[in-house]
């Protein structure tokens, strides 16, 4: 190892680990975690909102309200960013299980398409659902 | 006779498969059942309670839908586990989140065959 002296003078190495120094497949993958657990945490409004919409037409007109709010607006579109961005990641992982764009430019290429295409679907249907 | 040999697995009992399995099952259910999902709305968007609920009504709505909520609960659980095994690390504490995720899916998941077989 001719460059094992150069590396030893660069001693103490400090590694920064921080989420925006990860390879673009590891951002994509962090983000289908945080992506994932935030699903989780809105499932039971997601629920509650899908129940009262189809338990009466006071309780649907009440969800339509809810929804009008500019918070929900924003806690919306936060959510259809995360469901978009899962979906996304979700079918990148299916066909990595399948062997298909397993080498590293193809995995690079595919996560910066992953993360494209997740922002598109969340412009989309932001506009879709709530404009 | 020969020495008896027992072969014993020394990796558990590939409880990670079957839920590796699963997971994916449920993804590509989910996956689907979007893609339709989001294909009916665009062709005719329910604009008032009566078509919402009519849409819903349909048998066969009612039961891709339930499949869908159901997949969605066991998904979670798998991902919820995953998640928690990696940074809850105190044992005592990762049970107890256990518990409280499980308890919580299914609580969704009956809650979800209520909202679809409501009278």
């Amino acid at each position: 190892m001719p460059d094992a002296a150069v590396k030893k003078k660069r001693r103490p190495l400090w590694l920064n680990v921080s989420l925006f120094n990860l390879p673009i497949p590891g951002i994509v993958s962090i983000l289908h975690r945080i992506s994932g657990a935030v699903l989780f945490l809105a499932l039971p409004w997601l629920l509650f909102l899908f129940d009262g919409s189809l338990a009466s037409e006071a309780r649907y007109e009440a969800v339509r309200r809810q929804l009008a709010h500019p918070f929900a607006q924003l806690v919306v579109l936060g959510l259809v960013w995360a469901y978009a961005h899962h979906w996304t990641a979700g079918l990148r992982h299916l066909l990595l299980d399948l062997h298909i764009g397993i080498d590293l430019p193809s995995a690079r290429a595919s996560a910066r398409l992953t993360l494209a295409i997740s922002i598109a679907l969340t412009l989309f249907f932001g506009w879709a659902l709530l404009w | 006779m020969g020495a008896i040999v027992v072969m014993r697995s020394l990796v558990g009992a590939h409880y990670g498969t079957g839920q590796w399995l699963r997971q994916r099952i449920t993804a590509v259910i989910m996956a689907i059942y979007t893609v339709l999902a989001i294909a009916t709305f665009a062709i005719a968007r329910p604009a008032d309670h009566a078509a919402w609920k009519a849409l819903f009504a349909s048998g066969w709505v009612r039961v891709v839908t339930l499949l869908f909520l159901l997949s969605v609960c066991y998904h979670a659980w798998v991902g919820m586990r995953d998640i928690l095994m990696d940074y809850a690390k105190p044992t005592g504490l990762r049970l107890a989140l256990y518990v409280l995720v499980i308890v919580a899916l299914s609580g969704y998941a009956i809650w979800a065959v209520q909202i679809m077989w409501r009278g």
